[in-house]
């Protein structure tokens, strides 16, 4: 056992102080608090889907409408016209 | 509400989890808050010098802990093969480390030690935690981990010494 070793369980022992007792009930608020975070991360993440379709759905819904990918005709040149 | 997950078997299989370790979790719980476990701190209120009833004791370790069990369960389903164990240690060790600024020195074991070396000693020496996964898990390199695990093991020895 190397001196270090010996230094460690040293303090092992005087981190080994009696136990506090574990209050009733613990298990059930921990998981009554768990649940509501389940809870609550489901929510934000149907509400994320949610807006992420919407605003995938306007956008196609104006991009059908305006075509914004057609190049608008030139109106700087004249007309051609007399040939 | 919850009727999900105790068909699926969440529950009991918590509810054991909790059962077997919740009493080395709240140790360590406490070992970090360093909270006096028997005996009202002086001039609290009535003077009760009597052992402080265990639903009062530890305020700061009890509420690490619920809020670390509460994770593990939320976290249940994507544990996997992981250990729970491991998964909610890790949390009450993150969650001591965000608000140890807020807490009191404490009058505890590990009074003397500040928040760093108290979190690097009970993962260590307590816990038995590899230095490699102490360190990633704290956001340190090993080395860093190691000196600061010998600088708290000297704090700590250092009165022993005095008294023998």
């Amino acid at each position: 056992m190397s001196p270090f070793d010996r230094k460690e369980a040293q303090v092992r022992a005087l981190l080994e102080g009696p136990h506090p007792a574990v209050p009733a009930g613990l298990a059930a608020a921990a998981a009554a608090h768990g649940r509501r975070m389940l809870r609550r991360r489901r929510a934000l993440r149907r509400f994320g889907w949610t807006v992420l379709c919407a605003a995938a759905l306007a956008f196609a819904v104006w991009a059908a409408l305006t075509h914004p990918w057609v190049t608008p005709p030139a109106d700087v040149s004249p007309p051609l016209e007399g040939w | 509400m919850g009727a999900v997950d105790r068909r699926s078997g969440r529950d009991p299989e918590f509810e054991a989890f909790v059962a077997g370790a919740a009493g080395r979790l709240l140790h360590v719980a406490v070992l970090l808050t360093a909270e006096p476990l028997y005996g009202a701190p002086a001039g609290a209120s009535g003077g009760a010098s009597g052992p402080t009833p265990a639903s009062t004791a530890a305020p700061a370790a009890r509420r690490i802990l619920a809020g670390a069990l509460a994770r593990t369960y939320a976290h249940w389903e994507r544990l996997r093969g992981d250990d729970p164990y491991d998964h909610t240690r890790q949390e009450l060790c993150a969650a001591y480390a965000r608000t140890a600024r807020r807490l009191p020195p404490g009058t505890g074991v590990l009074a003397r030690l500040g928040p760093l070396e108290r979190l690097v000693l009970v993962m260590r020496v307590y816990e038995g935690v590899a230095e490699e996964v102490t360190a990633a898990q704290l956001g340190l390199t090993p080395e860093r981990v190691e000196a600061v695990c010998n600088r708290a093991v000297a704090t700590m020895r250092a009165p022993a010494q005095e008294a023998a």
